[in-house]
């Protein structure tokens, strides 16, 4: 702000120049200014690197191959290369499979629960009805409920699944449906999925801030309410759907909580990553290169972990590298109207 | 709704009756605008409403009713238990209550070292210097590195713990524990007390505190940036300090975000994965013990907890606010 007017005033002068005409002013501001930035550089780069440091030690330690991770002269980069820990880790994750019933759960739960939620969200933006703010109320109990609470209950209802005693006609008594996809996309398409009472808040937060002129105007051109949603109010909240989406996509990738209530019957990578710490030291007491051994040294095990979380976070840190925009700069857009 | 409060009324709709009137056909309210837009309204939150029903109310109840019970999984009968789930979880279970204080106090540190870490990266973020949307990128990228199972996979397991506990033994190899030394220098010259104890928690901790606060930093920044700048050029003309303005201005304007980022950051605590209450919960119920009843119990004890912060902490924080306004 004030940077421009000093330049103004003496602009083909140098810079002691116009610092003895400021009575020494300019330098100090100049010191000033140049140790704050110095300062916040620091500070960034400490903080960026504390948040990167980890994936890259793993990415280091993954290429190891088992001398060098007693070797204390190895720091990062490995002295001998090998790709062969990436197979064992596969193996023990069942990785195509695992990747893929992974990839398409998650696909096809987000695509549920945003559709769910984008319908909720607009109900909620822009309609009058009775007992809306109890509802509303719901939906921010929602978000503070945490799953965990309800966890043996669902349990209990899914591995004796009754809906109405309809299927008790049918079948002659309750079913188990607990490891089957089902009870999840239910749970999903009726917004009581992973985190669903964000997606509506930030939905309903964004819905708001378009104005209702738009509509109106969609209205009066005999535009019917549904039809309006779905030609007006949809194409405009793209942006932010698409953000929603993105999250619920990563969120469901990682998660362990419904995986491993739910989604037992499908081999997921969360709840194997999870299963491996427990797991690795037989697996390794199997493969070749340990024959013989039955306790695999911690070191080790800890390098095939930090694989397994390597193969969880590559593939959502690529798509966040191409995603990031719209990860970011929609939340910007409704977290400012809070 | 009574007479009294008919004028501040904020629905197009008065009391019950025309609530239920909007419903039903042949009333007299039935074709007009509003109760079409109400009852379609009503028809786009319905998944929610049968999803919260069937699949939160409905379980609440039935865990609550667990929690008091006794809970056999083979035949799924519940034998009424009174309270005998929670004395257990309080009285006899031998982790429960240390794992809940543990937790309560780390969160308690957490909450706030996270709020004053988020707000202090978003004012820097929104300063303008080289690299500005590359620190964005990077700061933002905890919310996925983060998440479900990846935070505490790699201390999870015990043999892993036995190689923690060895490198801390012997010291850390690659160099001087920083804070540890500090804290015994302190110590020795007799200045240290609760305070700095509770300080360098938060300096030990600085991992998770960056890892948990991306959204934050997100919601800080978008407050921020929705300040109008011409604030600043009038407190600028009047002969504001850079540091007046920021608590004059940017504080205020921004502190309501504050309460939004503390209840998220409360919940996301207790949802974490890496939470040993609910490693525990867990264990009890899928582990030997397979006891749902206890582990109902158990989760209702730290649902209750979860729900008094919260509450203490809006309260604390929205008469704070207030007071700027």
């Amino acid at each position: 702000m004030s940077k421009d007017n000093t330049i103004f005033i003496g602009e083909n002068k140098s810079f002691w120049d116009r610092n003895r005409r400021s009575g020494g002013y300019l330098l100090k501001r100049r010191i000033k200014e140049i140790s704050i930035s110095v300062v916040r550089a620091l500070l960034m780069f400490g903080l960026c690197f504390m948040i990167i440091s980890p994936m890259i030690s793993r990415l280091s330690m993954s290429l190891m191959q088992e001398q060098d991770l007693y070797d204390s002269t190895i720091v990062l980069l490995p002295r001998n290369i090998t790709f062969e820990n990436y197979a064992i880790v596969a193996r023990s994750c069942q990785l195509p499979t695992s990747m893929l019933n992974t990839l398409w759960i998650s696909i096809v739960t987000s695509i549920c629960q945003i559709v769910s939620c984008t319908l909720v969200a607009y109900g909620f933006a822009r309609f009058d009805f009775p007992l809306k703010k109890f509802w509303f109320a719901c939906v921010v109990a929602l978000i503070i409920i945490p799953p965990q609470t309800i966890q043996s209950a669902l349990y209990q209802t899914f591995t004796r699944f009754d809906l109405f005693g309809i299927i008790t006609a049918i079948t002659g008594g309750p079913i188990n449906i607990r490891s089957s996809i089902w009870p999840y996309i239910m749970m999903c398409l009726t917004c009581m999925g992973l985190k669903d009472g964000l997606y509506i808040y930030m939905l309903r937060q964004y819905f708001k801030g378009v104005p209702e002129s738009l509509e109106e105007a969609a209205y009066v051109d005999g535009c019917g309410t549904l039809h309006t949603f779905f030609k007006i109010m949809l194409p405009d909240a793209m942006p932010i759907i698409a953000s929603c989406f993105l999250f619920s996509f990563v969120w469901q990738w990682t998660d362990l909580f419904y995986s491993r209530n739910f989604l037992t019957g499908y081999k997921l990578f969360a709840p194997l990553l999870s299963g491996m710490p427990d797991r690795i030291g037989q697996e390794l007491a199997g493969t070749s290169l340990n024959a013989g051994q039955q306790t695999v040294d911690p070191a080790r095990s800890l390098q095939m972990i930090s694989i397994g979380v390597l193969f969880c976070c590559v593939p959502l840190i690529i798509l966040y590298c191409f995603t990031q925009r719209t990860f970011v700069e929609s939340l910007a857009m409704t977290g400012s109207k809070e | 709704m009574s007479k009294k409060n008919k004028k501040y009324r904020e629905h197009w709709y008065s009391g019950i009756t025309e609530a239920f009137q909007m419903y039903l056909p042949g009333s007299k309210i039935y074709h007009t605008i509003p109760a079409r837009r109400a009852r379609v309204g009503f028809l786009f939150i319905l998944p929610f409403i049968i999803g919260f029903i069937a699949f939160m109310v409905r379980p609440l109840i039935i865990s609550l009713r667990m929690s008091f019970s006794q809970y056999t999984i083979k035949t799924g009968e519940m034998v009424w238990n009174g309270v005998g789930n929670y004395t257990y979880a309080f009285n006899t279970d031998p982790d429960y209550n240390q794992l809940l204080t543990n937790e309560i106090s780390r969160m308690a540190i957490n909450v706030i070292a996270t709020l004053v870490l988020s707000f202090v990266i978003a004012v820097i973020l929104n300063q303008k210097f080289k690299g500005r949307i590359l620190c964005r990128i990077i700061f933002f990228l905890p919310v996925i590195l983060s998440s479900g199972v990846l935070p505490g996979i790699e201390t999870s397991s015990s043999s892993l713990n036995l190689l923690k506990s060895m490198s801390d033994s012997m010291g850390d190899s690659s160099g001087v524990n920083l804070s540890a030394s500090i804290q015994n220098l302190l110590s020795v010259s007799g200045v240290a007390g609760d305070v700095f104890d509770v300080i360098f928690q938060m300096i030990d901790a600085i991992y998770d505190i960056v890892m948990a606060s991306g959204i934050q930093i997100i919601v800080f920044l978008s407050g921020l940036q929705s300040i109008s700048p011409s604030l600043y050029e009038a407190a600028d003309v009047e002969g504001c300090s850079a540091w007046e303005s920021f608590w004059k201005i940017t504080f205020p304007m921004v502190s309501p975000l504050l309460l939004v980022n503390c209840i998220y950051t409360i919940i996301d605590f207790f949802m974490k994965n890496d939470n040993q209450v609910m490693e525990h919960i867990n264990d009890v119920m899928y582990g030997v013990r397979m006891d749902l009843g206890l582990a109902a119990a158990e989760s209702w004890i730290y649902f209750g907890v979860a729900v008094a912060f919260i509450g203490i902490s809006a309260f604390i924080i929205s008469r704070a606010v207030k007071s700027y306004e």
